[in-house]
């Protein structure tokens, strides 16, 4: 051929975006918008108050507590709020579709959906970093005014549990998200998952006994239970890895399935 | 300027009545069941309903249990309360959100007028659903009572319909006062969900702890106060509990809201 | 028809719209020219009540926006063609306009028509609209009510030339037929040809308004100039500034400040052959427009000082 070749796309000085530079754009990608902002502000802030009253309650009544009060406490708004944050970190970016500029400049769309992932994981370390230093706080407060002496007790498995916990939930949120790219169907679908589903799955173990042994097996938010009393049985975690494999393996798969071969609009 | 004068000058208005409120009610009606989302929502409000009958009728017929037709309505109940809310929010937010606030503001300005209606058609919405978990509630006490061979026990009674009908009404009133305060769909859901699930919670531990926060906590606690309502007629105390709960926490957000909406500058 | 008098909008310390007054006259196109962020989207939606002033006051025919009983039937507004929800089809959208206003389903019909949307179009999802798609759905829905005033902002965005060429008839005949049309854009040349007024601003302020031959006189102060080309451009400018005309080159010729007429008879007297001669109105207004609003643009020539800031 005596036509010239046409001249290749000059790649070679150009490495493929580091792993670690997506989980970074992905965790500020949490912060910079007033949404999301908002949501870890209503975290810390929802948990510092939850302590507030907490402590003021138990001083005022003379309760005898210990550390693991305080954390159970920060586990209300930390479990609604956190896996909140889960869902809208996968379907903001379809509701507000910059998904079309996050996957031009990233076309392998599994790194996005790792690096999201692994920047949730973070977030749920940084909560753990602050619930504990806060519930710390509330304990030591709590000492001072109420001159009781203080239990730690078996602080460090406590806070593995939390973060196992936490993450659990966060992820479950995104798989959520990631199976029904919209914010509204997301969160609504955790909380019926998290708030209604537990209150049938109950009354069904009450009526009858076989349910009853089934439930561990199968309810989800039921397994994560002994989580937060203490260390778990061997029986426990194959409860915890079963009925997550229903609640949350299997949605997180046909999610990222999905967002492989979505057309991004 | 009288209006006589602006019509020589500019545009005839004499021919041109304001639109009437039926129309916009039912411009609004449609609106919440013409777009997939408001489709599935329903969809799935009626279909929780039937779902939650079905398998209560299965356990009951299996275990024998003595049930009666408010027990099937109750069912039902269980997860439209769930639903409904989500209903009212979306006829808000759903608005902000996709901006077509934009057209139903500059085709009728007067948007209290559109909240108004908007609200009324939350409130047909929720009256459908109350009429499907009546009917199949009946359906499956009648079925019951076949499978168990037994005449059907008809136990509701009136009270016990109109503590229904005022508790699904709330529950969709209280999300849509959540978001006409926040004009956003997650937020009001959230907040919804807090206050539905998890404010009854730490009233309870708060009241089980402290006997002074024990007399306080009925005035605040609107959904304890709501539950009430099945067991009609109230006491006066019992009716104070509903109106002071339910002036915190339906009708501040919703006062709140409608300024915000009134004011806001809708983009 | 439409009065804006004394109108002010001000975000904080931030000044949108800063005090202006302009009138849009019956049977009559005003364009709303002005670069991006000058104040013009503000005006519209001050205009029809979504967003309220901070002072001044807008009235259409008299009445302020909110006292027009059925608004729709009278005013026309297309302010952002994307804001539609993505979830309801195009037809729908159309359907829940006439439903308000209280119109025949058989209207809907007229305007696909209008539009040239067709019935397989009209069934789809808005989400899978192009935005030209999206925004003729938006002037159908404008035009829906019959209004007698229409409020378009940026129609011609997202159409193609022939789309450009289409809504431009369609507005003229509209016009023509007794209407009364503002509309804005951000491109002189897309109002131009269609705008019987024009309505130029930046920074929220008014720079210059009138018609386009009005608004030329005061470009080249009074002067008309023109634009020449031949083939010797060396020998006919010399030729001209002997007679005393300005010469300035100008592309590939001349600009000169003379009558065509004239510039033609030094020509002929001098035996140049010409190869184009014309009015040299041509990038007059373009040229006007990027002046009035250089204050205002974000582009500037970098103009070095020649002291270096210490």
């Amino acid at each position: 051929m005596t036509v010239l070749a046409e001249t290749p796309l000059n790649v070679t000085g150009t490495r493929k975006i580091a792993f670690e530079r997506l989980v970074r754009v992905e965790l500020r990608k949490l912060a910079d918008t007033r949404a999301g902002r908002w949501l870890l502000i209503s975290v810390a802030a929802l948990t510092a108050l939850v302590l507030v009253i907490q402590l003021w309650v138990v001083v005022a009544q003379d309760l005898q507590v210990d550390f693991s009060d305080f954390l159970l406490a920060m586990n209300t708004p930390m479990g609604i709020l956190l896996p909140v944050l889960g869902v809208m970190s996968v379907t903001s970016e379809w509701s507000q579709r910059t998904a079309m500029v996050t996957f031009a400049l990233e076309p392998s769309r599994l790194r996005v959906v790792a690096a999201k992932l692994v920047s949730v994981l973070v977030v749920s370390v940084g909560a753990l970093a602050v619930g504990l230093l806060l519930g710390a706080l509330a304990q030591l407060l709590y000492g001072v005014l109420s001159g009781n002496e203080l239990v730690w007790g078996s602080a460090g498995t406590l806070a593995f549990n939390y973060l196992v916990s936490w993450v659990l939930g966060m992820v479950t949120g995104f798989a959520y998200g990631a199976l029904l790219l919209n914010s509204a169907a997301g969160i609504v679908v955790y909380f019926v998952y998290s708030f209604v589903l537990p209150i049938p799955f109950a009354i069904g173990a009450q009526l009858m006994d076989w349910f009853d042994h089934l439930r561990p097996w199968i309810d989800f938010s039921f397994a994560q239970g002994p989580l937060l009393q203490g260390s778990l049985t061997g029986s426990e975690w194959a409860h915890l890895a079963t009925s997550g494999l229903i609640w949350l393996v299997l949605p997180l798969v046909v999610g990222i399935w999905r967002i492989n071969r979505a057309e991004v609009k | 300027m009288s209006s006589l004068a602006a019509g020589s000058y500019g545009i005839d208005i004499s021919g041109t009545p304001a639109i009437p409120f039926g129309r916009l009610f039912r411009v609004e009606l449609r609106k919440s069941v013409n777009t997939r989302a408001g489709r599935w929502l329903v969809g799935i409000t009626v279909g929780a309903a039937l779902l939650a009958e079905t398998i209560f009728l299965i356990v009951a017929a299996a275990k024998n249990l003595d049930s009666a037709y408010g027990d099937f309505v109750a069912a039902a109940a269980f997860t439209s309360s769930f639903l409904l809310p989500i209903i009212g929010i979306m006829l808000v937010s759903s608005e902000w959100s996709q901006r077509t606030a934009m057209t139903t503001f500059t085709l009728e300005p007067h948007r209290m007028r559109i909240v108004w209606a908007k609200m009324l058609a939350g409130m047909s919405l929720t009256a459908f659903v109350i009429a499907f978990a009546l009917m199949v509630g009946l359906v499956c006490n009648l079925l019951f009572a076949v499978i168990q061979g037994q005449s059907p026990d008809w136990t509701f009674g009136w009270s016990g319909f109109f503590g229904f009908l005022i508790n699904q009404t709330f529950a969709m009133l209280g999300g849509f006062a959540l978001a006409c305060l926040f004009l956003n769909t997650p937020a009001s859901i959230v907040v919804y969900v807090v206050y539905k699930y998890v404010v009854p919670t730490l009233l309870g531990i708060g009241s089980a702890l402290m006997v002074w926060f024990s007399h306080f906590a009925p005035w605040i606690d609107f959904q304890a106060a709501q539950a009430e309502l099945y067991d009609m007629p109230l006491t006066g105390s019992q009716w104070g509990h509903l109106i002071v709960s339910g002036f915190i926490w339906l009708v501040v957000p919703l006062g709140v809201g409608l300024w915000r909406i009134r004011h806001a500058e809708v983009k | 028809m439409i009065k804006v008098e004394g109108l002010t909008r001000a975000y904080g310390s931030f000044i949108a719209v800063d005090h202006i007054s302009f009138e849009c006259r019956q049977g009559r196109v005003t364009g709303f020219l002005g670069p991006n962020g000058a104040g013009k989207t503000t005006t519209m939606r001050v205009m029809v009540g979504l967003t309220p002033p901070t002072a001044g006051d807008v009235t259409i025919g008299g009445l302020h926006y909110a006292d027009i009983p059925n608004p729709g039937r009278h005013v026309g507004v297309l302010l952002d063609a994307s804001a539609q929800h993505e979830g309801r089809t195009g037809r729908e959208v159309l359907e829940i306009g006439a439903r308000t206003m209280g119109l025949p389903s058989s209207r809907i019909d007229e305007m696909l028509d209008l539009v040239s949307l067709d019935a397989r179009e009209a069934k789809r999802r808005v989400r899978n609209y192009s935005l030209g798609m999206r925004q003729r759905l938006g002037i159908a829905h404008a035009l829906l009510g019959d209004p007698s005033v229409l409020i378009l902002d940026e129609p011609a965005n997202g159409l193609d030339p022939a789309g450009i060429r289409w809504m431009r008839g369609l507005l003229k005949g509209y016009a023509d037929r007794g209407g009364t049309v503002f509309l804005s854009s951000h491109l002189l040349h897309e109002v131009e040809q269609i705008a019987d007024e024009m309505i130029l601003i930046g920074n929220g302020k008014i720079v210059a308004r009138g018609t386009r031959d009005e608004l030329l006189r005061g470009a080249t102060g009074g002067a008309t100039t023109t634009l020449v080309t031949s083939l010797d451009n060396d020998h006919l400018a010399g030729a001209l500034e002997e007679k005393g005309h300005e010469v300035h080159p100008a592309g590939g010729g001349l600009r000169v400040t003379a009558e065509p007429v004239e510039v033609g008879r030094v020509a002929a007297e001098k035996q140049i052959v010409l190869t184009d001669l014309r009015a040299g109105h041509e990038g007059g207004l373009e040229e006007l427009f990027l002046e009035l609003t250089a204050d205002t643009q974000r582009e500037h020539d970098v103009v070095p000082t020649g002291e270096p800031s210490a």
